[in-house]
């Protein structure tokens, strides 16, 4: 059977991998082919890249970026920020990601979705959902956070799924960042509404709050900061959730 | 020269990477003569069956891999075309294999199968060559080759499939060699060197 994945997230800008608390205040964290060439070696199944920057300034993303994180790992990676068209999702996977990450540019041309699909194979397309809570509504939020939609959480994952997405990455804003643990609720109703792996983001502060996303049915965890700062070793990660009975490759 | 077949459906560069970590000669193309002076092939497949076949027609290179006598390494979609057929986009396939691929059951398991999965070995393979049985692969598939007299390890997700395949001068892996770490590696380094 398939194990469960450990992603570590580097949030990119101008090749510098960042962070920020509730999606602001920009902290550094290194170069991201340093950090990539570490997560690499100490153990991560998978790497996610978010250029921060690319939807907001209308930046294409870093295909020399790519290039570079591909020519020192030897594990799968998906490239995200604002990729909106077939041919920028081309041109990443030619350069060596093996999956993109799309999200605002899906919410305004959902069709896109399974257009990439359709050439690509639903194996390379991601749906990037950014997920807070308004009034007690989980509602669906684009352009790095920054702007609030209409659409409602639960349906956009099945919505997505339907259209061809490949896989889900569910980040709870207002979890991201605080370390208080991923949003479990959310994420169980997101599991077993779905036929594609989910990915949780967003919250990750102990190896306890992983296993507990694990157990609610995840196919894989994201975390960020945790990794940057060498807070939590990957490797005692996988030993501890390993010694709990989830399947992880060590 | 190893020729890496590039029909714009596959992912070449990272392929490209471990060929260049190898210190191996090799040429990224999709012309037929390239083919024909190479030693071995690679024929990687990241895509959608229908177009990636769609591509092999255009690039005339359908007839000349179902004909090619070289060492061929088809990777992920590219072993999955060496079936007749692919219920991917219900498209007729190079024929190398008999039978069809098939979608896993999306009511049982989540689909893609996405990560890193384990083999069992069920012939012997220069490709495995050094590589524990145990050794994690890295997959990301919605369809799969059943079982079957050419397979050389399965891999479990809800059922049992063929997770590579040896058959004449024909290769196969499910899983993506290129992504799977040092023990990827090892068996594209097999490739060039022993088979």
């Amino acid at each position: 059977m398939v194990s469960k994945r450990i992603i570590p997230c580097l949030d990119v800008k101008d090749g510098q991998v960042v962070k920020g608390i509730n999606f602001v205040e920009l902290r550094h964290a290194g170069s991201a082919v340093e950090l990539a060439q570490r997560y690499y070696d100490e153990g991560a199944d998978e790497l996610v890249f978010l250029d921060i920057t690319a939807t907001l300034e209308k930046r294409k993303t870093l295909v020399e970026l790519v290039k570079d994180v591909a020519s020192v790992i030897r594990i799968p990676f998906t490239v995200g920020g604002g990729i909106s068209e077939l041919d920028d999702i081309e041109a990443l996977l030619r350069a060596g990601a093996d999956k993109v990450s799309l999200n605002s540019s899906i919410v305004k041309n959902p069709d896109l979705i399974t257009q990439a699909a359709n050439r690509f194979g639903s194996q390379a397309i991601v749906a990037a959902i950014d997920i807070k809570a308004v009034n007690g509504i989980k509602k669906i939020f684009v352009k790095g956070g920054k702007e609030e939609t209409e659409i409602e959480g639960l349906y956009w994952c099945k919505k997505v799924n339907e259209l061809g997405a490949g896989e889900i990455l569910l980040t709870s804003m207002d979890h991201d960042g605080t370390k208080a643990g991923y949003d479990l609720r959310f994420l169980k109703q997101v599991v077993e509404s779905v036929t594609i792996p989910v990915i949780a983001s967003g919250g990750a502060g102990t190896k306890e709050h992983f296993l507990d996303a694990f157990n609610v049915g995840v196919d894989a965890c994201l975390a960020a900061s945790l990794f940057h700062y060498e807070e939590l070793a990957i490797k005692d990660l996988k030993q501890y959730l390993r010694s709990n009975g989830v399947r992880v490759r060590l | 020269m190893i020729a890496l077949i590039d029909y714009g459906a596959g992912n070449t560069a990272s392929v490209a990477n471990v060929l260049k970590d190898l210190n191996c000669d090799y040429k990224i193309t999709y012309c037929e003569s390239d083919i024909c002076k190479s030693e071995k092939i690679i024929f990687p497949g990241v895509g959608e069956a229908a177009y990636a076949v769609r591509r092999l027609h255009m690039t005339n290179l359908f007839n000349l891999l179902h004909i090619i006598k070289k060492p061929l390494l088809g990777i992920c979609l590219g072993m999955q075309l060496f079936c007749q057929k692919s219920k991917e986009g219900d498209v007729v396939s190079l024929g190398i294999l008999p039978g069809s691929t098939e979608k896993f059951d999306d009511t049982k398991v989540k689909v893609p199968h996405m990560g890193w999965n384990q083999l069992k070995y069920t012939k012997q393979s220069k490709l495995f060559d050094g590589i524990q049985e145990g050794e994690y692969f890295y997959f990301a598939n919605s369809y799969y080759v059943p079982i079957n007299e050419y397979a050389t390890s399965v891999c479990n997700y809800d059922i049992d499939f063929c997770s590579s395949m040896e058959k004449d001068n024909f290769y196969g892996v499910q899983f993506h060699p290129e992504k799977s770490g040092q023990a990827g590696t090892l068996l594209m380094k097999n490739f060039i060197e022993k088979c």
